[in-house]
This record gives C-alpha cells, sequence and structure tokens, in this order.
C-alpha cells in the first residue's frame, strides 16, 4: 500500500480498526522514519492502541494517545499531543478513530486542517461477520453517519472480515463477494484485504491486495 | 461455519435475547457492559421493540417490574455499583413472584472500583440479591457462545419457575470477542394466568404485589416458595466436569478462572499430577453433587476466584469441609494467570504427596 500522510481507520465498532491501526504502523515503520500512532478512540476503554506499546517502543513507533487509555479512568478523552498529527507535516500516521458516528465526532476537531491539506487517505474497516454489518446496505448505513459525524469522506475500504482465531482461508475468499457489493454500492475501492499471518501463504496470489497481520488481543483456549 | 458470527459478549446476550423473545429492555449505561444496551438501541427499534434508557438503575429494574407483571419477557443489564442500585427491585420482584433476566457483567469493587472484570459479587448474587428471604437463578457463561446460550436458558427458567434469572458475567465476559452461533430451539414460553392482561370481563382481577398485609400468609408464601427452591435446588444445577474422575487435587472456578484454569489443568496434568476442574455453571443452584462425589478421592480443592474468597464458602459446604479447600485469586480488575494456578497447583500436589 502506498501510505499518504495521514491513514484515518474508521468503522463500525468491533470491526477491527485497533488490530489494522497497529498492523499499518508496522508495515509503514517499515518504509518510512518518522511515524506515528494516533489513538483517538473516545468511545472504548478497552484494547486499545496502547496495549501494544511496547511493540511501539521497540520499532521506534510515536504513540500519540490518552494518557487514560487502558486504565480506571472511563472518560472520553483526547490525546494531549493530538495537534501534532495536523502539525507536524514531517510525520507519518495511522489514525485509530474509535466506533460508530459517536466515535468519529473526535474527528471534528482535526477535519478542516485534513481535508485542506489533502494528503490522506480514509479507511473504512469492514467485517461481515460483524451482526450488526452483515451486508453492503447496513455497512453504507455506519459509512454515511461515520462521515457526517467526522466531516471527512471515505476515500476507501479495509475488508478485515473475519471470525478472529476461527477464521479460515474460504472465510477470507467468500468475503470479497460481500466487500466488492459495498466497493460497488460506494463507489470507493478495496484498498486491502487483511488476513491474519498463518493464512497469508495459503490465500498469496488468490485475493488482490492481501495484508497479513499479527492479532493483538490473544485468544483464551 | 457460514452461520457463525463474531461478537462481544455483551452483543451476544443481547442478540439471545431478541431470539429469546425479549421485546423489552430498560438500562441505564454502565462499563462494562454498555454494548448489551447500545446493542438493544440500535435492534429494537427496527424490530417492534421496546429500548429505553431509563434515568437511573432503580428506575429501569421497576419498569422490568412492570413489563413482567403483564407476562412479557423482559431484562435490564447493567455492572456491579448498578446492581446494588437495583436491588431493592430484584427483592420486589422475587416478593411478586415475577419471571425477569438480569445481567450483571461484574467490575472491580467495592464502591465504584474499577472497570476491568471480577467476580465479586458472587455473595451479592447467590444470596439472593436484596432484602428478604429469596434467590435469583444464577447462571455464570465461560465463553461468548454461553453468553447466548445461558441467555436464553435464563429466559425459559425465569418463567418456569417465575422467579429472577442473573447472568453473573464478568468485564472479560463481555468485551471478550469470539464467534458465536445463534442457532437456538426456543421452547414457547409457558402460559402465564397470572398475568394483568386485562380481565376483559371474563375473569377476576389479578394482583402483582409485594406486600402482605397478614404476617401468617406472607409465612406460607415464604415456606412455598422455599419449597420452589428446594426442587431447583435438586434440578437445574449445572456444571462441567474436566479430568476429575481420578483427580487428587480438584480445582474449582467459574467463568474466566474456569477458561484460565483448564489451561493450567492441562499443563499440570502433562507433568503427571492428578488434578481436575469443576466449572459450575449454575451459581445458584450451587451443583453440590460432582463436589460430594469428588470430595470422595480428592486430597484438596483449590477455588480460582477473581475476589476476596466467595465460592470457596460454597465449596467447603458441598464437601461438608472433609477436605481442606484453598484460595487462589486475584481481585481489583486483575485476572489470575494460567501460571498462577499451576505453582496453586503444584503447591498442593506437594502437600498432597
Amino acid at each position: 500500500m502506498n501510505y499518504k500522510r495521514l491513514t484515518l481507520l474508521c468503522g463500525h465498532y468491533g470491526s477491527g480498526k485497533t488490530n489494522v491501526a497497529v498492523n499499518m504502523a508496522f508495515d509503514l515503520r517499515n518504509k518510512y522514519e518518522n511515524v506515528a500512532v494516533a489513538d483517538l478512540d473516545i468511545v472504548n476503554p478497552y484494547f486499545r492502541t496502547k496495549d501494544s506499546v511496547k511493540d511501539f517502543e521497540e520499532r521506534n513507533i510515536r504513540l500519540i494517545c490518552s494518557e487514560y487509555a487502558n486504565s480506571n479512568l472511563d472518560i472520553p478523552a483526547l490525546p494531549q499531543d493530538m495537534y501534532a498529527i495536523t502539525d507536524d507535516k514531517s510525520l507519518k500516521v495511522i489514525l485509530d478513530i474509535g466506533g460508530d458516528d459517536r466515535g468519529a465526532l473526535a474527528l471534528g476537531r482535526l477535519a478542516p486542517k485534513i481535508n485542506e491539506e489533502q494528503d490522506f487517505e480514509m479507511l473504512m474497516v469492514i467485517n461481515k461477520f460483524r451482526p450488526l454489518t452483515p451486508d453492503a446496505d447496513s455497512t453504507i448505513e455506519v459509512m454515511r453517519e461515520v462521515e457526517f459525524a467526522g466531516g471527512i469522506k471515505f476515500t476507501g475500504l479495509v475488508n478485515n472480515s473475519n471470525l478472529g482465531d476461527e477464521t479460515t482461508a474460504q472465510d477470507v475468499i467468500d468475503s470479497a463477494a460481500y466487500a466488492n457489493t459495498v466497493a460497488e454500492k460506494s463507489g470507493l475501492p478495496v484498498v486491502l484485504t487483511t488476513v491474519k499471518e498463518d493464512l497469508f501463504e495459503e490465500l498469496k496470489g488468490k485475493v488482490e491486495n492481501l495484508f497479513p497481520m499479527k492479532l493483538q488481543a490473544k485468544p483464551i483456549s | 461455519m457460514a452461520d457463525k458470527v463474531l461478537m462481544k459478549g455483551n452483543e451476544a446476550i443481547a442478540e439471545a435475547a431478541i431470539i429469546a423473545g425479549c421485546r423489552h429492555y430498560f438500562g441505564y449505561p454502565i462499563t462494562p457492559q454498555t454494548e448489551v444496551a447500545a446493542y438493544m438501541a440500535k435492534k429494537m427499534p427496527k424490530i417492534g421493540g421496546c429500548f429505553l434508557q431509563a434515568e437511573s438503575e432503580i428506575a429501569a429494574i421497576n419498569m422490568v417490574y412492570g413489563v413482567s407483571s403483564t407476562g412479557k419477557r423482559v431484562m435490564t443489564s447493567s455492572s456491579s455499583p448498578g446492581i446494588s442500585l437495583k436491588s431493592e427491585g430484584l427483592s420486589y420482584l422475587a416478593g411478586a413472584d415475577l419471571p425477569a433476566l438480569v445481567v450483571n457483567v461484574q467490575r472491580g469493587g467495592p464502591g465504584l472500583g474499577g472497570i476491568q472484570p471480577s467476580q465479586s459479587d458472587y455473595f451479592q448474587a447467590t444470596r439472593g440479591g436484596g432484602h428478604g428471604d429469596f434467590h435469583m437463578i444464577v447462571l455464570a457463561p465461560a465463553s461468548v457462545q454461553e453468553m447466548a446460550e445461558l441467555t436464553v436458558k435464563g429466559f425459559e427458567l425465569a418463567d418456569t419457575y417465575r422467579m429472577t434469572s442473573m447472568i453473573l458475567a464478568d468485564g472479560t465476559m463481555g468485551q471478550m470477542m469470539e464467534p458465536v452461533s445463534l442457532d437456538f430451539d426456543i421452547k414457547e414460553a409457558p402460559e402465564k394466568p397470572w398475568a394483568t392482561t386485562g380481565t376483559k370481563m371474563q375473569r377476576e382481577h389479578n394482583i402483582v404485589n409485594s406486600l402482605y398485609l397478614s404476617p401468617e400468609k406472607l409465612e406460607e408464601t415464604n415456606f412455598e416458595r422455599y419449597e420452589k427452591y428446594k426442587y431447583i435446588e435438586e434440578n437445574e444445577a449445572m456444571y462441567e466436569e474436566y479430568m476429575v474422575e481420578d483427580a487428587d487435587i480438584v480445582v474449582a472456578a467459574f467463568g474466566i478462572a474456569a477458561r484460565v484454569s483448564k489451561n493450567a489443568v492441562n499443563e499440570a496434568r502433562s507433568r503427571g499430577i492428578k488434578v481436575g476442574l469443576i466449572r459450575p455453571i449454575t451459581l445458584w443452584p450451587f451443583p453440590t453433587l460432582p463436589f460430594k462425589k469428588a470430595a470422595e478421592h480428592a486430597k484438596q480443592f483449590i477455588s480460582v476466584e477473581l475476589s476476596m474468597g466467595q465460592m470457596i464458602e460454597d465449596v467447603k459446604l458441598a464437601t461438608d469441609c472433609k477436605v481442606p479447600v484453598t484460595l487462589c485469586n486475584r481481585v481489583g480488575g486483575m485476572i489470575p494467570s494460567p501460571e498462577q494456578v499451576l505453582e496453586a497447583i503444584m503447591e498442593a500436589d506437594g502437600g498432597v504427596k
């Protein structure tokens, strides 16, 4: 994937935005020096990019995140250094936006500068196995709500359809029909299809723009 | 695979409730169960149901009382501090013999505590949950799949016995995502001739009430209710046994603690230690039978809990204190690791030999 200066990840909650954000940041860091992950989640106090703070430190990736993430203080807080996202033009940033339109509200303050700079991708992370977005129409409804709340138009889709640890190669292949329908109806390209690492070899060549990912939240057997 | 969806435990409860025919949800947001309410808010208006965010937990539980009086399936959900607020209503539901489903996705306490997982409302749930002599049926899921299944089961038990079923989950169960199959056989709800559905001038009117003007009548009602509880204790206890038959050491754990403990049991078995796991699925009625049986050959029990030791009392009662029971725990939102449980097992093994 050719990264713009800013890559914004939005989507229905539980669609896997944070997982995609963390993996994209690793990928981006392989190509650029000055990389940051910005966690603008004001909805969910758990499962934040902060879970991966050690991985970021090891790779010298800057984490722009509320100091209260993952703590017992359950309030919608934004990072104190969030203006670095728009003001420090030397940074390449992955933005992890909270779920749904309520989460996208956090974008409002940054939207004018992001729209003015015009160096961004706004990606909708979609997962057909999530119960409230099982088809194109329900997914596009969430997209419209997010755009309205966030003030930025989507430029592409990330097909992150998965059943967690039980995902099979066939599930990924089958999800293409769903992703393509969303693409057709919204007029946006599927820029990536994600897959957990162990399925990557099996699917290479069968699915376009395949993106291997390490799962950040470990399953409990 | 195609029929599975990826769900949070909280969402699985909400969807399963809808599948079970629940069309009335009343609640007030609190982490870590807010997704139950959020899901209901999205879905109920689309299917002709009622989602109502009440002005408080107390209001919500009393709305549950109202709808239940009309014979409809109804639920509320909250987390620890919110359940304390509902406790008066829980007692009134019991006093009026009304069925309801109440979900507690526990967080660390006491007080406002924290938003991380806990199992420290065990006493509160299993000893009634409010003032007066009463019980609730308490169900303890250990996976997202069980969050869904026990929600359906909870509604059925509530209707059958005219009492509250409580799903006693913890923050991890509410928040974790797992693939779920929502393919349930839904039994038809039993007739509810007691419900206040309008007499149509064809019957005496029904009264739903927990006030008794005569102490003799109130005593009699309590005695009758406890006959029902006795029947439930004998017939509805649910549990899972894992490698218990030949075990010298038996781990007791429910919910997330049981998932962690199973890993430790497997590791200990691979080291040649004879250890098993009893996982209560109903916490009330507590499954005494497998514990009594295991106490005949086990030399030690270990109760693994996310509390300062609450279920451990029921383990001791179930085994008549014949065998020592030790506690392996974390609290305040922390979860025991498989290594910690393994250590407790190894320590017990040293004592057993």
